[in-house]
Formats: structure tokens, C-alpha cells, sequence
């Protein structure tokens, strides 16, 4: 169990602020959502959080931080889940978990790797893919090999970049189901940047809402989802309902308030 | 119906097997191809002849074979194979690691320039007679050290912008254009035979083979390849993007840059001694990925086996289908290779990269 600290983290691209200062913190066992329009820094902090990109700030696991921990032992705490678009592979869904034992093995695969294999190609039910090619395989089937992938590294927290995107209506809820239920049985925890509010309403535990490369507001959904931050953040009108005790957002339209 | 554990378990252990298999296969395939070839030439000597000057070596006891036959066998025959074995071993290696590194199916061992800066050190040689080595070693020595300088500058330019797959083959580009411009500079200038010796050295041949350039290639080979068999996973890794190598512990620039250095290495010290042998590595590990696919573990020495079988394959159609002219082996390893290689291209259906 471990919890990510993340002091005045900056990062950019020649002078341009992507990440401006951001502190956070995400606990044990709990789902966090990064909310926040496009280009509001969730991939970026993401990236940061898992040593992909070196912003400046500090981020520590466990108290320790991440510049002093190598890649390697890194990957064992830390796994990534890229957006399944961005990934071509010639593999097999086997052989694609199977890297996910990298960080463990050096170059022969033990009987033990290839059985955690197994046991997470049955835990999300990809036990009938094994021997396809992963490109062969729909988004929603990609994805979830990802999500396989990652959790061979045996981490002890899923870094998510917006793992529903180009998903339907089902394979978003499947996928997110997942995690919710990963997340509590193997008391790791998860931060996945999100689009959709309502279904991030529905999983998360805690939001961070970013704007501009800061965080905006933390917290519960029901405490910050409401039409003013909504206005605040996405320059959207919206009006939030309460549903089976979750918030629940209908936009009406956008707002150009910058040249009213 | 799902796949219970062990059918599954079963099938990707038979996956592996089948691989093992068909290692085994090409190997024997290479041993068969080896024994025709040292029996194939203009010398006129029977299997029985071949046989014996092959097993007096090893047990001179029993056998005793003419000097005639030993000096054929042992001295231009035998060598020769070894060395078109090695070659193709090591050129294909080159070639799969570095469409790896690169994540570039059209990248070879040559992407990164080396084949026109080792054929400029050799016109440099030959119509100038200048060089970093005298005597038999001119030529060799140039084309060596040339290959090395274009690699490092390739990293130098490369290293200046990042080292991505992008800026290696774009300085790769440049630098390969900029050595053939010299190396068509230097044919302008040059006499006719000696423009002659250029593109002939250009089209790759094993007909200076000896046991002493074996000896030296497999040494490098030895040194080289333990470092890209050791890293097949973060090659593996590589090709699922660097953030994902990253994110698995993979030291992406580190494993990048060693990796090309090495493969630049056993390229120089392959194509100093044989000339510029082409298609190889390029379309070997291709071969290689549509038979087994793309797991480096497998990739690697699977390429090995497919580029000596084919550049052994090559060489002796080279020297016997027009006997006793002998052709340049770089021709032929295409006229060999790209049927083989658009019979498996049409065939196969999955995408194999």
C-alpha cells in the first residue's frame, strides 16, 4: 500500500506551462479521477507521476522520491495503462502480459510468471484471446489486455490515461467495473484522467479537478461538482441533478465568456 | 465455452515448442545446405574425396586424404561456408535488432548510413591508397573505421535533438547521402579498373574468405551478441512505444543507443571483409516475424538461422549456377531471397508487424 505526494510539480514544452505548480495527494486504496478540459494537464501528470517525463518538483512514493528510485524497482510499484489507440502490437495477448513481467524477470520466464499470467488472462476474462494477436482485437479487448498488462507488473498503483475513451456505452462500464473491483480486492489504488463526469461520478472516490495545470478543487464528486465549477472550469452551462444519490450533469451549452 | 487454464497453459506452450522445432529444422536445414556446398565447385572431387579430406583432419589415423582435396576442401571451400554462415548470423541480427531499436520494419543494418561510409573508406582506399591500415588490411581497416565514424556521427547529430527512431534515421539519411556523394566523387576521379574494384567491392562478395577473418567475426559476434540477446524484452518493450518501455522499467535511450552501437559493430566487422552485402538483414528478420513473430527472444536467433541459410543458400548458387564464373553473392542473395520472401508476404493474411 503505498500513497503519491506531489509537491509544486511544473512541466513544459519550451516556455509553455503545462503542468504550473500542482500539489496532490492520492491516498491508499482509492480511486482517483483527473478531470479537466483538454490540453488541463491529466496525461501530463500522469506521465510525470510514472517518470515517463522529468518535470520539475517533486513527486514521492512512499516518502521516497521517484528521481532516487530506478526505472525498474519504479515499474514494480507503478503500472501505466496507455490509451489502447496509441499501441501497436505484433503479439499475442499472451506475450503482451507476459511483458508485463518485465520488471521482474531478466530474460527467462519462470513457471511462476507465466501462471500470473494466466491467473490475471481469467481475472478479466481474457482467457479465450490468449493466442490472438492483439491487433486482431476490438478497443474494448485492447484495453483490457492493457489493463492485464499492467497488472502483471504487480503494482501497487494503476496509472490510467483515459482508459474508456473510443469505448461503448458497455465496454465502459466493463472496463471501469474492473478497476473498481481490482482496486478493493487487491488493495492497490488507481488515478485515471477521465472525460465523461457521470461515469467518473460513478467509480471514483475522490475527484481532482485540473484547470490550467493546477488543481482547481479536490475532493469528493457530490462536494465538487456543481454548476458554478463547471462554469469555472469547462465554460460550460450545465445543470447537475441529484441521481440514485450521485450527481449527475446535464450540459445545456457553451459559454464564450472570454469574448463577452 | 471458455478456455479452461490448462488448455490454455497447453496451447502457449505448444506455441513455444513449435519455435524450438523450427530452430531445430533450420538448423539441420543449414547442415544439409553446408554438406551439398562443400561438395559443389569447379574442382572435380567426389563426395568420397570431400569426405575423407574433411575426416582426415579429424582423425588422421584413420584417413588420409590428398593434398590436392585438403587444399580445396580446407583451404577454399570449407571457410568460405563458415564465413557465409557467420555472415548471414550476423547481419541478420543486425538487421532484427536494429528494425527493433527503430521500430521500422524498413530499417536494416544499414539504415544509419554505415553501407556508403564502408564503401567510401574502401574507394577511398582503392583509388587513393589512403587509409588507416597499409598493406592487406587498407581496404579493411577503412571500411571498418568508416562505418564506426558514420554511426557515432549519426549519434552525435541524433543526440543533439533526442534520441528518438525519428532523428536516428534522419541523420542515418543525411549521413548516407553524404558518403556516397564522396564515394561518387571518388569514382569520377578514379581509373576505370579501379572504379571497377569499387563497385565490385560494393556488391559484396565471400571470395576472400579465410579461416583468419572467420576467427575474428565470430569473435565479435561472441562479444556483441550477448548484450542484444540478454535485452530481447526491453527490444520487445520498445516496440510498444517508449512510454510503455518506460513505464516498464526499460532505460529506453540506454538500451537505444548501446543497441545501435553494437549493431553498427558486428556490421563493420562483417562488411569490412565481404563488401557490402545487402538484403539480408533486411529481409531475414522479416522472413523470421512471419514464421514465429515478433518476440526478440525468438526474433534474434531465429533471423540468425534464416540469414545463414540464406546468404550460404545465396553464395552457392552464386558461385556454381554460371561455374566457373562466380558471382557477387550481394545479387544473388536478392534473387534468392525476394521470391521466398513475396510467396509468405501474399500468403499470410495477419499482420506480422
Amino acid at each position: 500500500m503505498v500513497n503519491i505526494t506531489i509537491k509544486s510539480l511544473t512541466f513544459g514544452y519550451n516556455g509553455s506551462r503545462i503542468l504550473d505548480g500542482l500539489d496532490l495527494v492520492v491516498e491508499d486504496s482509492e480511486v482517483l479521477g483527473l478531470v479537466g478540459p483538454n490540453g488541463s494537464g491529466k496525461t501530463t501528470l500522469i506521465k510525470c507521476i510514472d517518470k515517463i517525463l522529468k518535470p520539475k518538483g517533486s513527486i514521492l512514493i512512499d516518502g521516497r522520491d521517484i528521481e532516487k528510485v530506478s526505472r525498474t524497482e519504479l515499474a514494480k510499484s507503478l503500472g501505466y495503462v496507455p490509451q489502447s489507440s496509441s499501441t501497436p502490437l505484433a503479439t499475442t495477448v499472451f506475450d503482451t502480459v507476459l511483458m508485463g513481467r518485465r520488471p521482474h524477470i531478466s530474460w527467462r520466464v519462470s513457471d511462476s510468471d507465466l501462471e500470473k499470467v494466466a491467473d490475471i488472462l481469467e481475472l478479466l476474462h481474457l482467457e479465450d484471446l490468449a493466442m490472438r494477436d492483439f491487433s486482431q482485437l476490438s478497443g474494448g479487448q485492447k484495453q483490457k489486455v492493457l489493463i492485464a498488462r499492467a497488472l502483471a507488473q504487480e503494482p501497487e498503483v494503476l496509472l490510467l490515461d483515459e482508459p474508456t475513451s473510443s469505448l461503448d456505452m458497455k465496454h465502459q462500464l466493463e472496463v471501469m467495473e474492473t478497476i473498481a473491483s481490482l482496486v478493493k480486492d487487491r488493495e492497490i489504488s488507481a488515478v485515471m484522467a477521465l472525460h465523461d463526469l457521470n461515469l467518473a461520478c460513478m467509480f471514483v472516490d475522490k475527484l481532482a479537478i485540473l484547470k490550467g495545470g493546477k488543481i482547481f478543487a479536490a475532493g469528493k464528486p457530490a462536494d465538487l461538482l456543481n454548476a458554478q465549477n463547471i462554469r469555472d472550469v469547462y465554460g460550460v452551462e450545465a445543470v447537475v441533478m441529484n441521481n440514485l444519490d450521485r450527481p449527475y450533469i446535464v450540459p445545456l451549452r457553451s459559454l464564450n465568456e472570454g469574448t463577452s | 465455452m471458455s478456455l479452461s487454464r490448462t488448455e490454455m497453459m497447453g496451447q502457449y506452450k505448444s506455441c513455444m515448442s513449435k519455435r524450438v522445432l523450427i530452430f531445430l529444422g533450420l538448423a539441420l536445414a543449414i547442415l544439409i545446405l553446408g554438406s551439398i556446398a562443400v561438395n559443389l565447385g569447379s574442382a572435380d572431387l567426389s563426395i568420397r574425396d570431400v569426405s575423407v579430406a574433411i575426416l582426415a583432419k579429424f582423425l588422421p589415423d584413420h584417413f588420409e586424404s590428398t593434398r590436392y582435396a585438403n587444399t580445396i576442401v580446407w583451404g577454399l571451400r570449407l571457410d568460405r561456408i563458415l564465413m557465409g554462415i557467420i555472415s548471414g548470423m550476423g547481419l541478420a541480427i543486425a538487421g532484427a535488432a536494429m528494425q527493433g531499436i527503430l521500430k521500422n520494419p524498413l530499417a536494416s543494418e544499414f539504415t544509419l548510413g554505415v553501407s556508403s561510409a564502408a564503401g567510401f573508406g574502401a574507394a577511398l582506399a582503392i583509388v587513393l591508397g589512403a587509409g588507416f591500415a597499409g598493406g592487406e588490411y587498407l581496404v579493411i581497416g577503412n571500411s571498418f573505421i568508416f562505418t564506426l565514424i558514420a554511426s557515432f556521427t549519426v549519434y552525435g547529430l541524433a543526440k543533439y535533438k533526442g534520441i528518438t527512431p525519428e532523428t536516428l534515421i534522419l541523420a542515418g539519411i543525411a549521413i548516407m547521402y553524404l558518403f556516397s556523394a564522396m564515394t561518387s566523387f571518388l569514382q569520377y576521379v578514379g581509373h576505370a579498373e579501379q572504379v571497377q574494384e569499387v563497385v565490385f567491392w560494393m556488391m559484396g562478395s565471400l571470395g576472400k574468405s579465410s579461416w583468419e577473418k572467420v576467427g575474428m567475426i565470430s569473435a565479435i559476434l561472441v562479444v556483441c551478441l550477448p548484450y542484444l540477446v540478454i535485452k530481447s524484452w526491453d527490444i520487445n518493450a520498445l516496440g510498444a512505444g517508449d512510454e510503455t518501455a518506460k513505464s516498464l522499467g526499460v532505460n529506453v535511450e540506454r538500451t537505444r543507443v548501446i543497441s545501435m552501437m553494437l549493431v553498427s559493430f558486428i556490421t563493420a566487422g562483417i562488411i569490412c571483409f565481404t563488401g557490402t552485402i545487402g538484403f539480408v538483414g533486411l529481409v531475414a528478420p522479416h522472413i523470421t516475424r512471419m514464421v514465429i513473430g515478433g518476440d526478440h527472444r525468438f526474433l534474434l536467433p531465429g533471423s540468425a538461422l534464416v540469414g545463414a541459410l540464406l546468404l550460404l543458400g545465396a553464395d552457392t548458387a552464386a558461385r556454381t549456377l554460371l561455374a566457373p564464373v562466380i558471382l557477387p553473392v550481394g545479387i544473388m542473395t536478392s534473387f534468392l531471397g525476394v521470391p521466398f520472401f513475396v510467396y509468405l508476404f501474399m500468403k499470410r493474411r495477419k499482420e506480422f508487424w
